[in-house]
């Protein structure tokens, strides 16, 4: 080919290109009948594993694919009443509650899954069930701070933090659920108070993830910060010896606060009874503690017991507002956080 | 799309977004394109003129090495500088060990990211130059030399303003891809229009005060743009392939350009391409598996034929303007550049959310099919994305295709095919590769729209790497990334192999 003249050369790569492009154009098809799919905000090596087992157990075969929630929940819309999609997992209550607000799930009856999972994890209109808890709570430098000078989360704003807080960035969405819970339990006025003190602690500017927080601590950057729980452990796991510890926020208040994992069935799925099964499956002793355990998260089915290094934790006193509600004031936390100047 | 987005303007955002978001975000984004704009091209002349001019052992490797950096995503040398130059990363720890109390300035600063952001980009600019450098050949320098000019004079007055079309063009992109730049600013949590986009859309959940910054976004993007076309406007003019000039660099001038070559590609690639290494053998190696051959090689394909799409498209614009040159397909063609400025996950969704629509309309006439999930959707957002990459190497490759030729050859008897065949695509053939490759490179890093419109089953490598980060474990992300930096030298080495001709 390569001593043909020029003109036939570039003839011929346009014409196998348009070839190419044609043929790959006609693969985009509509999926065929007997199995389900998944669009996914949480990971492929955290749902693959699960999906993989649930297929050789019922003959169930799953596709799915995974992506930002924020691109999904759009997609989905999008697709409407013609999407592929029967099942939606992603993670944080704001997502979720953010999909059945916009009319894309649609309200499951399930015995099983209410029995399952605790009702301040789920819709109260069950369009969707939280599947993994995640705990965000204190961590601090086991060097520097002795356990008993710190609360919690409202702690964190007093004078005696001046220069000792580390925070990940208020981007974050496990950040904006805390500070709308924080709405929720002492309201704007005294949230905003709250925000603004933490920032005036602040060590060092937020970080874009919970890990480097951390490991700012460990360097004597600063002496606390708040983190999901999971990102400990795997920092733990690395460096058994870390000189850090995990303390449970606000127990004698209102307790840990506490964001999910989770699914919906689709509204347009017309395989809701096959998707709700899949669900059930997921929120069941089998399922869950490998479902949460991968990643260190603690199961949402309190017959479960959590893997043996969340369980060395200890047990602590979750917040028990429905963590929908940290969805509906998502909005709100994040502009009080601009206005309190956490970058 | 975008621009529509105006009918529906929530005054109650506005108003928060002006008293405590917009400011910063100009003040920001501003910095940010002045910084980048002032290193990338000092940096990119600077190379591109040592390389292509001087001569000075290591010339020949840097000339190609040079270019790698283009081939490592800029989020991943963000995050690789983070973890090395911040407070708890290991020079800082070190420092702090022998006593020395730092007097290093804070990584995650506005300078920060002006800096890693420049190594990231500096290549396009680089290319160009080089090219440039390359082909003005010796009659210009030896004219001004006669006039009495020192080599200093000559460079700055002669050699500086013929690359300077080619320098701007450069430029252009390296500003249009900061605009758009997500991964890397928000991994130093810097914030910028990108930013705030991403929050207005995700998180206070209003798409359309999203769009409306996005317009914003648009804006400056045209206006730089249209400042290129300004500069460039009043320069005119072919270029002439003669015998190459070059300069013998002596001592201490070569080992001068012999460490500043070495420096910035050591800080372009080796430190980080040795950090995501490490990482891959003490976090990621059991990851590796047999379906990495599947994402490389569907990373690779999607970037091949997005890369030969796009240059004969550029190429058959280039054509109509060229026998029809009407103010229509002009503008058309300079708008379509636009689509470099906007943030990925933007146009993806505004792609994307079209073609589900319609394929609705379709599906209830009866007709089962989902355009807005399949090769030929993300080969539509790609070509978006990307044309202004191909389009400008192209573009600078027809200068030197001057209309006497043209008249030359038909005079001769030849017909419309055979000028194109024997007198175009071989003067264009290096416009044409270079358009090709950069566009190569630049897919095998996209990630946020493979994410959205890639059908089942799609996985690339970009997808690993987004599989690996949403969780934030970054060091297991290093095994796809370095993936996409192995995948895309391959066109980088080929590239200057060109060149180098």
């Amino acid at each position: 080919m390569f001593d043909l003249p020029v003109s036939r050369r570039l003839a011929l790569v346009l014409a196998a290109t348009a070839a190419l492009s044609g043929t790959l154009i006609s693969c985009g098809k509509a999926p065929s009948d007997d199995k389900l799919v998944v669009y996914s905000a949480r990971n492929e090596q955290l749902i693959k594993p699960l999906f993989d087992r649930y297929t050789a157990e019922t003959g169930t075969p799953i596709e799915f694919v995974t992506d930002s929630a924020g691109p999904l929940l759009q997609r989905l819309q999008a697709e409407g009443s013609n999407t592929p999609a029967d099942v939606l997992l992603t993670v944080d209550a704001g997502n979720l509650w953010q999909a059945a607000d916009s009319g894309l799930l649609q309200p499951i009856n399930s015995a099983v899954l209410k029995q399952a999972i605790p009702s301040h994890l789920r819709d109260p209109e069950n369009r969707w069930f939280g599947l993994s808890v995640r705990a965000r709570t204190l961590v601090y430098s086991s060097e520097r701070i002795q356990p008993g000078e710190l609360l919690g989360y409202a702690d964190l704003a007093h004078p005696k933090w001046q220069g000792r807080l580390c925070l990940r960035t208020s981007k974050k969405v496990y950040n904006q659920s805390l500070v709308a819970m924080l709405i929720a339990q002492y309201g704007e006025k005294s949230t905003e108070q709250i925000v603004k003190g933490w920032v005036k602690n602040l060590a060092t500017a937020p970080f874009s993830n919970d890990t480097k927080a951390m490991e700012a601590i460990i360097a004597g950057q600063c002496d606390v910060t708040i983190v999901n729980t999971y990102y400990f452990g795997r920092l733990q796991a690395k460096q058994p010896d870390v000189p850090l510890s995990l303390f449970w926020a606000d127990q004698r208040g209102e307790g840990v606060h506490v964001n999910v994992s989770g699914g919906g069935v689709t509204a347009a799925s017309k395989k809701a009874a096959a998707a709700t099964k899949l669900l059930e499956w997921l929120a069941s002793a089998e399922a869950q503690q490998r479902f949460a355990g991968d990643n260190l998260e603690f199961p949402a089915n309190p017959a479960v017991e959590p893997v043996a290094a969340v369980k060395a934790w200890g047990s602590y006193k979750p917040n028990l507002i429905n963590v929908a509600d940290a969805g509906k004031l998502q909005a709100d936390a994040v502009k009080l956080m601009d206005r309190a100047g956490y970058k | 799309m975008v621009f529509a987005s105006w009918r529906l303007v929530s005054p109650e955002n506005w108003q928060h977004l002006r008293s405590w978001v917009l400011p910063e975000l100009f003040i920001n984004t501003g910095w940010l394109i002045v910084g980048v704009a002032l290193l990338t091209t000092l940096l990119g002349t600077s190379l591109g003129w040592l390389t292509a001019v001087c001569r000075f052992p290591g010339r020949r490797l840097f000339s190609w090495a040079l270019l790698l950096p283009m081939a490592m995503p800029a989020y991943v040398l963000a995050f690789v500088y983070i973890g090395l130059l911040d407070f708890s990363g290991p020079l800082q720890t070190s420092l702090r060990e022998i006593g020395i109390s730092s007097l290093m300035p804070p990584i995650r600063s506005r300078g920060g990211v002006i800096i890693v952001l420049s190594l990231a980009l500096y290549p396009y600019v680089y290319l160009v130059a080089r090219q440039a450098f390359l082909s003005q050949g010796t009659r210009a320098i030896e004219v001004a030399q006669s006039l009495g000019m020192s080599r200093r004079q000559a460079f700055y007055k002669v050699s500086l303003p013929l690359a300077a079309p080619w320098i701007l063009g450069g430029l252009l992109l390296v500003l249009l891809e900061t605009l758009a730049d997500f991964g890397a600013v928000a991994t130093f949590n810097y914030n910028t229009f990108t930013t705030a986009i991403y929050k207005s859309w995700f998180d206070l959940r209003e798409p359309n005060t999203a769009l409306q910054l996005a317009s914003v976004l648009l804006g400056i993007a045209l206006l730089l743009m249209l400042l290129e076309q300004l500069t460039r406007r009043r320069m005119r003019f072919s270029l002439t392939h003669s015998n190459r000039y070059s300069i013998d660099l002596k001592r201490g001038r070569a080992l001068a350009a012999f460490s500043w070559c070495a420096l910035i590609l050591a800080l372009g690639f080796v430190i980080p391409a040795i950090q995501l290494l490490s990482w891959i053998f003490s976090d990621a190696l059991a990851d590796l598996d047999s379906r990495y051959w599947g994402f490389a090689l569907r990373s690779a394909s999607l970037a091949g034929i997005t890369a030969l799409l796009l240059a004969s498209l550029a190429l058959l614009l280039r054509y109509c303007r060229r026998l029809a040159p009407n103010q229509i397909s002009r503008s058309a063609e300079w708008l379509s550049r636009l689509g470099y400025a906007l943030p990925g996950t933007v146009l993806a969704i505004g792609v994307a959310v079209p073609l589900a629509r319609f394929s609705n309309t379709l599906q209830s006439w009866g007709i089962p099919v989902m355009l807005n999930a399949g090769i030929g959707a993300l080969l539509l957002a790609y070509g978006i994305r990307f044309f202004a990459v191909a389009i400008n190497p192209v573009d600078k490759a027809m200068l030197n295709v001057t209309p006497s030729m043209d008249e030359a050859a038909r005079s001769l008897g030849a017909g419309f095919w055979r000028v194109l065949g024997r007198i175009h695509l071989p003067m264009i053939s290096g416009g044409l590769f270079t358009a090709m490759a950069l566009v190569f490179v630049d897919v095998m890093k996209e990630m946020p729209i493979t994410l959205l419109v890639r059908p089942f089953g799609w996985d690339t490598l970009a997808v690993r790497v987004f599989e690996m980060t949403s969780e934030g474990e970054w060091e297991r992300a290093a095994l796809p990334a370095l993936a996409i930096v192995i995948t895309g030298l391959l066109p980088v080495f080929l590239l200057v192999r060109r060149t180098e001709k």
